[in-house]
């Protein structure tokens, strides 16, 4: 049942805060190159979900299966070596580098670890995969430019960008298109678009186009549960789920 | 009475609302209806002034409120209850009301009066009245915020999400309370994500997504056919 | 504590009280301004000199020791205000530093004022209660007592002016939530310069009833602002009750410990106090269980 080429699997997810359950027996799979969406009302345990995949919290039960290997309780920083990455509704850049340079110490954080006394310059890899990056997020034109100066779409990509550029294995983007125009939006998902051909991504957002013009497949949290998980139509067609967001 | 027009506001750099506009007539009951994260609760927010509005205009009985300090509008007649209640936990239930009921232009007889009407409406906020409002259950927490907000002899009161996390049978009595509110004249603007009770209770409602009102409508319309709430907040 | 008699002991437990009573006071103050706006106010105890400063010229003039308080109080009251809406109300919302910054801007006004009003030698204030009592083996000086009682009073005022009072509600609830208070109609920026001046005034007064005991100079509000500061952590920042306590702890702990080491280094103890209640208990060692 479970993919032994799933890049993602939880099996028996809980996590229990006191009297409160937020998550309760969270069990799926995510097979490699997929755009998985994770949707659900307030409440329903989504970001306590991303929380627990990325060691911001330890869950009560259960355990957390990345490419193979049992990371379950590991610390943030470890789990991020190891390739998971993630982007956050509160935009983390550096807001006084310039947007190649925040991408660059992204890149860099990947490969160089001790070795203190070369200039960055001279580190072409890391300058090449940076450069890159940015390409593929179309913000290649804005290297030099300070982060800061971006407008708040673009500071929202370069997230991507910097998650991006510790080749991650697996990304996870938090409402990547939160607060957004509908200009924005479209330009956020041509964005997540480009990048997902050789990567695996888990995506929690709440404006169903999004969901539904870009995800492969969605899994439905509700109460902590997953309450239907299928293609993006079947969960459209899935009566149950209608209710759900409609009546809470 | 209370008017939004083309109304931008930011989180900083984040442009949340892209030029809202809503309508709210004395007496009317109206609702706003969209899904997580469109700007409803912004919306509110911007009308109280607890978020700046960076562009359009408010007005509430033609006086504009665009830049007026927050304590000034509950002496205009409008009451707020936030999401998330935010009853004032170390006050007492008592307290908690006095901070509406102690105002100059209030007669004591008059607040004697406005309290035996909130107790009455509210039998559980009388029995508790010398709790501390953070011992209260979360139920019991909502009607205290509406009762505050009560007192304050308001023409309108800006609801959010009253419903949210409540248990479903005190969504009953949510809609209890905004019919009385209503029957006695008081206009209310409802945000919310309970469709049905939303449709219960409105005269009108907008509907939101991504910063702007997407469709507005009578709340009849929306009962017979109900195709734009799917699509708008349907899956 | 072999060999130490007990009516020494006894001497202590009152000095201790009365210096607590008196750092309550200031105490009181400086947490109610931390409490409301989040402000820790450099200044304190400098109001509390200017304070004395103020009292000694009213009593100079009318050798009424009682019109001294009540014009001290008032004057720095007011002036607490003006300070408020000038320099630290438009400083609301940015980084706290910023104002730290801006009290201790006004600290260093503020001696350098009274340098150069009031010139460089001692004032003096005389007590209005003289005489002493047989309290055990000892003289001891009514005023102190009559210190410690007043003290007592106006805290106490404080409080039931806080519990009671319908401006004491609204500070309150600005205290706990400043957003909503102001959604239910409360003039938050008023209930701000109120409370500073509160805080002030009660500084000012504790300096007019500390001045007959040590005289009046530019450097009294240093002793006890540091110590105010203290009291306030271990106190729990923003509680008021807790700060009372605390001071109370504190000065009892200090009386003690200068029975077994001078009194210069029994100040140690508060520190020792601070540090222990940071490490075990950061949000006041008399507040309870953080929810």
């Amino acid at each position: 049942m479970t993919s032994a080429t799933g890049v993602l699997r939880t099996d028996g997810l809980t996590v229990r805060f006191g009297g409160l359950t937020a998550l309760n027996n969270v069990s799926m799979s995510v097979p490699r190159g997929q755009i998985r969406a994770v949707i659900g009302p307030n409440g329903a345990g989504k970001s306590t979900f991303f929380n627990c995949l990325t060691g911001v919290i330890r869950p009560t039960s259960g355990r957390i299966v990345f490419d193979g290997e049992d990371i379950t309780g590991l610390p943030p920083y470890l789990i991020s070596r190891k390739g998971l990455a993630r982007s956050y509704q509160i935009t983390n850049i550096l807001p006084r580098a310039t947007v190649l340079e925040n991408v660059r110490i992204a890149a860099q954080s990947r490969r160089y670890n001790w070795r203190m006394l070369r200039h960055h310059r001279a580190y072409t890899d890391v300058l090449d995969r940076a450069h890159a990056v940015l390409a593929s997020v179309g913000l290649d034109d804005k290297a030099e430019e300070l982060a800061a100066n971006l407008s708040h779409g673009e500071q929202r990509t370069l997230e991507i960008a910097i998650a991006l550029a510790t080749e991650p294995k697996l990304l996870c983007l938090d409402e990547p298109t939160a607060g957004m125009s509908v200009a924005e939006t479209h330009y956020t998902v041509e964005v997540i678009r480009r990048i997902a051909a050789n990567l695996t991504i888990l995506i929690v957002e709440h404006d169903m186009e999004v969901v539904m013009g870009l995800a492969s497949a969605v899994t439905v949290l509700h109460y902590g549960e997953i309450l239907a998980e299928g293609s993006p139509a079947e969960i459209q067609a899935n009566a149950r789920v209608q209710e759900v967001y409609l009546k809470i | 009475m209370l008017t939004l027009r083309e109304v931008h506001a930011h989180y900083g750099k984040s442009h949340v609302l892209h030029g809202v506009s809503i309508d709210v007539g004395p007496g009317e009951v109206v609702g706003l209806l969209g899904r997580n994260g469109v700007g409803k609760s912004t919306t509110l927010k911007t009308i109280m002034g607890l978020v700046r509005a960076s562009a359009g205009a408010v007005t509430f009985e033609g006086r504009d409120l665009v830049g007026l300090p927050t304590h000034r509008l509950p002496g205009l007649g409008i009451g707020y209850v936030p999401e998330d209640r935010r009853v004032f936990r170390l006050l007492t239930v008592l307290e908690n009301l006095r901070t509406g009921l102690d105002r100059s232009v209030v007669t004591p007889a008059r607040r004697e009066e406005l309290l035996e009407k909130v107790y009455r409406h509210f039998p559980v906020l009388r029995e508790r009245r010398n709790q501390a409002g953070g011992t209260l259950s979360g139920g019991e927490q909502q009607m205290l915020a509406i009762a505050r907000a009560m007192v304050l002899e308001p023409k309108i009161i800006l609801l959010d999400e009253p419903t949210e996390g409540l248990m479903p049978r005190m969504v009953g009595q949510i809609r209890e309370i905004i019919e009385i509110l209503h029957k006695e004249g008081v206009a209310i603007l409802l945000v919310e994500q309970n469709v049905p009770l939303t449709l219960a209770v409105s005269d009108r409602v907008y509907i939101m997504e991504k910063g702007v009102v997407r469709h507005e409508g009578t709340a009849a319309a929306l009962r017979a056919d109900d195709a734009v709430i799917h699509q708008y907040l349907g899956v | 504590m072999a060999g130490i008699p007990f009516e020494q002991f006894l001497v202590q437990t009152v000095n201790g009280l009365v210096s607590g009573m008196i750092l309550a006071l200031v105490a009181s103050g400086l947490t109610l301004i931390f409490g409301i706006m989040d402000v820790v106010n450099f200044a304190h105890g400098d109001l509390l000199m200017l304070g004395a400063f103020v009292g000694s010229g009213v009593f100079m003039s009318s050798g009424n020791f009682w019109a001294a308080l009540l014009a001290a109080v008032v004057v720095v009251a007011v002036l607490g205000a003006l300070l408020q809406v000038t320099t630290l109300r438009p400083l609301l919302g940015r980084d706290p530093l910023t104002t730290i910054l801006a009290t201790f801007g006004i600290s260093l006004v503020l001696q350098n004022y009274a340098l150069w009003q009031w010139g460089p030698s001692a004032r003096n204030i005389t007590e209005p209660i003289g005489g002493q009592f047989r309290l055990l083996y000892l003289q001891y000086p009514v005023y102190r007592i009559a210190i410690a009682l007043l003290s007592g009073a106006i805290i106490g005022g404080l409080w039931l002016f806080m519990k009671y009072g319908k401006y004491g509600i609204w500070i309150r609830a600005t205290t706990q939530d400043r957003v909503m208070a102001s959604a239910m109609g409360i003039p938050v920026p008023t209930v701000h310069a109120a409370v500073f001046a509160i805080g002030a005034g009660m500084a000012a007064a504790s300096g007019v009833l500390f001045a007959p005991l040590v005289g009046v100079t530019q450097t009294i509000g240093l002793d006890f602002t540091l110590r105010a500061f203290v009291v306030v952590v271990v106190g729990g920042m923003g509680n008021l009750g807790g700060s009372i306590l605390a001071s109370i702890f504190v000065s009892l702990l200090e009386a003690y410990a200068s029975l077994f080491v001078s009194p210069a280094q029994a100040v140690i103890v508060s520190f020792v106090v601070l540090v222990l209640t940071l490490l075990f208990r950061p949000t006041g060692l008399f507040v309870p269980t953080p929810k």
